[in-house]
């Protein structure tokens, strides 16, 4: 087992930090309903994290957890290096967590570039009155935004649709922009909830290079949900897998892989 | 030039000039839809509250002086002060900026994520509710509103045209201060919605809510800004019309004249509000004058009702709105 703080170097050459998130224990109910329970797991710098399990295991919830939605009942979040306080989602994302949702949530009625955009909204400190009369410093401000928009932009290959408005764009591209926005907003974590949902494989083969390539250009921490197993074990470092709120296993794909009480979970076990 | 078509042309001008007038209420109907995907009823109450409240403070009224002498046995109405013009239009903004707070606070706040109907029916409670707080407030007679605005006959145009057709046209310096104050006001607010920050996120809001929230935008700052931007949209207006036509109750009855403007122009579109309102204006001042006569007159009083429902079963979405498009 390695230490929190320590790093190590994978197979394909890039550094794993030291864990930048932890959850402790997290206990969430609905009701009468336990979404999640005393589940722990930690995600370190610079790794793909995968959640994966059934439907219904409570992988969104988590993810919600994660990035303030859901407020749990029972268990620390840690977030770099020190517990984090109840937090609105607004203020977790302030943070430097950014996430995608299931079923994409854009801003419909703006074009691409101005959804991308809202992702460097924390970034733009001038006030409403030097904003308004548009003079130097908020002029410049705007600038430096706008590289780092359009520098996502040209990475996720999505130029041709900059003016468009996201209302009219097809599926899998519209989940890229989603992904942009997100990027935009240079987070410390990633969190997607299943970015390959819904698509062809051509699209999810765009997408899983995408991912990798996030974390590798910019050394992004990921950590996504994924049904789709196949693409789980080819991108991700680690895996937590659950089921009924449960965690099951915990470990590298291969070790997932291997795992008795993951095999069950995924292809049923008999009871004679 | 015959005498008719000079009329028709002063009749026109006038026209245009009302039309300002309707499509300055609108755009705050528009404003609010845009930023923030709730159609605010309250809008024409609020335009009310903002007119009496200036007046209140200009004439250094005791707010709930009614109350205070039915409860205390007093006779309290007046502080005996009388507070400049621009002094009491800021006082108003802060008045109108504390009323979003609290619309914010008591009501939005516990709506977040609900249909947009659900947001519609509490702007209706908040109507009855603000109407009845402007009477307990500030009482219920008419008053006269002067901020300074200028009023009465253009003498310039008058003279001028006096001169051309040997005619003098009409005009109201108060119905081209209303010009110049819509075209300010809508290049402000475009300007603000389109390239500020706080523009750009109140356009994320109205989109959806989740989305904002996961982009770490705070919907309640949001929706007390949206709330403090009607509520100042509002104040103008009042302040235009309480002008034109002293500050009273029926002052609320002018949103329903914005309902046709809007459905002419579209729910969505600045522009739309405007055209909208211009083509009301000039429509049913031109109705009134060519055909009026023949149907026994007060003709105002309908058609741009029936103007709007022609277009409600030819054009829904309006002149400028966006096409409605369902996917399936």
């Amino acid at each position: 087992m390695l230490d929190n703080s320590e790093s190590y170097v994978t197979e394909d050459g890039r550094t794993i930090g030291g864990v930048v998130m932890e959850m402790k224990n997290i206990t969430l109910r609905f009701g009468g309903v336990v979404a999640i329970k005393d589940i722990s797991f930690d995600i370190r710098e610079g790794e793909i994290r995968a959640i994966i399990g059934p439907n219904g295991a409570g992988k969104s919830s988590m993810l919600n957890v994660i990035s303030g939605f859901y407020v749990p009942q029972e268990g620390e979040v840690w977030f770099r290096g020190s517990r984090r306080p109840q937090m609105r989602p607004y203020e977790v994302a302030r943070q430097g967590i950014a996430r995608t949702f299931q079923n994409i949530a854009l801003f419909d009625g703006m074009s691409v570039l101005d959804n991308v955009m809202t992702g460097r909204l924390n970034y733009m400190k001038t006030g409403l009155f030097s904003q308004a009369l548009w003079k130097g410093k908020a002029e410049k401000e705007e600038t430096e935004n706008r590289e780092i928009v359009e520098r996502v932009i040209d990475f996720l290959e999505i130029q041709h649709i900059r003016k468009t408005p996201v209302a009219r764009l097809p599926y899998g591209l519209k989940k890229r922009v989603e992904l942009a926005r997100a990027l935009a907003a240079e987070p410390k974590l990633l969190l997607l909830d299943e970015p390959m949902a819904g698509m062809n494989v051509e699209e999810k083969e765009d997408m899983s290079r995408f991912i990798l390539d996030v974390n590798d250009e910019f050394g992004t921490t990921i950590a996504l949900i994924e049904h789709d197993m196949g693409v789980v074990m080819d991108l991700s470092d680690r895996v937590v897998v659950m089921d009924y709120g449960k965690k099951i296993g915990d470990g590298t794909p291969d070790e997932v892989r291997n795992n008795q009480d993951v095999i069950d979970a995924y292809l049923g076990v008999s009871h004679d | 030039m015959p005498e008719q078509l000079v009329f028709a042309m002063e009749v026109t001008l006038n026209g245009l000039m009302a039309g300002v007038l309707y499509a300055l209420v609108a755009l705050g109907f528009v404003l609010i839809y845009k930023a923030s995907g709730i159609f605010n009823y309250a809008q024409g109450v609020m335009a009310l509250f903002a007119a009496m409240t200036l007046v209140g403070i200009m004439q250094g009224q005791v707010p709930f002086s009614h109350v205070i002498n039915a409860v205390f046995g007093g006779h309290v109405t007046h502080f005996g002060w009388n507070v400049p013009g621009v002094l009491a239009i800021a006082l108003t903004v802060a008045v109108m900026v504390l009323l979003a707070w609290l619309v914010q606070v008591l009501v939005m706040k516990h709506l977040v994520g609900q249909e947009p109907i659900i947001l519609f029916m509490a702007t209706i409670g908040l109507a009855y509710f603000l109407e009845g707080v402007a009477d307990l407030m500030w009482g219920s007679e008419i008053k006269t509103l002067d901020v300074g605005l200028p009023q009465g006959i253009n003498l310039w145009i008058d003279e001028t045209t006096f001169n051309m057709f040997g005619y003098g046209f009409f005009i109201d310096n108060l119905d081209i201060v209303a010009t110049v104050i819509a075209a300010l006001l809508v290049a402000g607010l475009v300007a603000f919605s389109q390239y500020t920050k706080q523009g750009r996120a109140m356009r994320a809001v109205a989109d959806d809510h989740q989305a904002a929230l996961s982009v770490g935008i705070s919907l309640n700052f949001i929706w007390v800004l949206v709330w403090s931007v009607a509520g100042f949209v509002a104040l103008v207006a009042g302040i235009v019309w309480g002008t034109k036509s002293g500050v009273q109750f029926s002052l609320s009855l002018i949103a329903l004249k914005a309902l046709p403007v809007l459905m002419l122009g579209g729910f969505t579109s600045i522009p739309g509000a405007i055209v909208g309102g211009l083509i009301i204006g000039v429509g049913e001042k031109l109705f009134e004058f060519a055909i009026g006569p023949m149907v026994g007159g007060a003709t105002e009083n309908w058609f741009a009702y029936v103007l709007a429902l022609i277009f409600l079963v030819f054009r829904p979405q309006g002149l400028f709105g966006e096409k409605i498009i369902e996917r399936v």
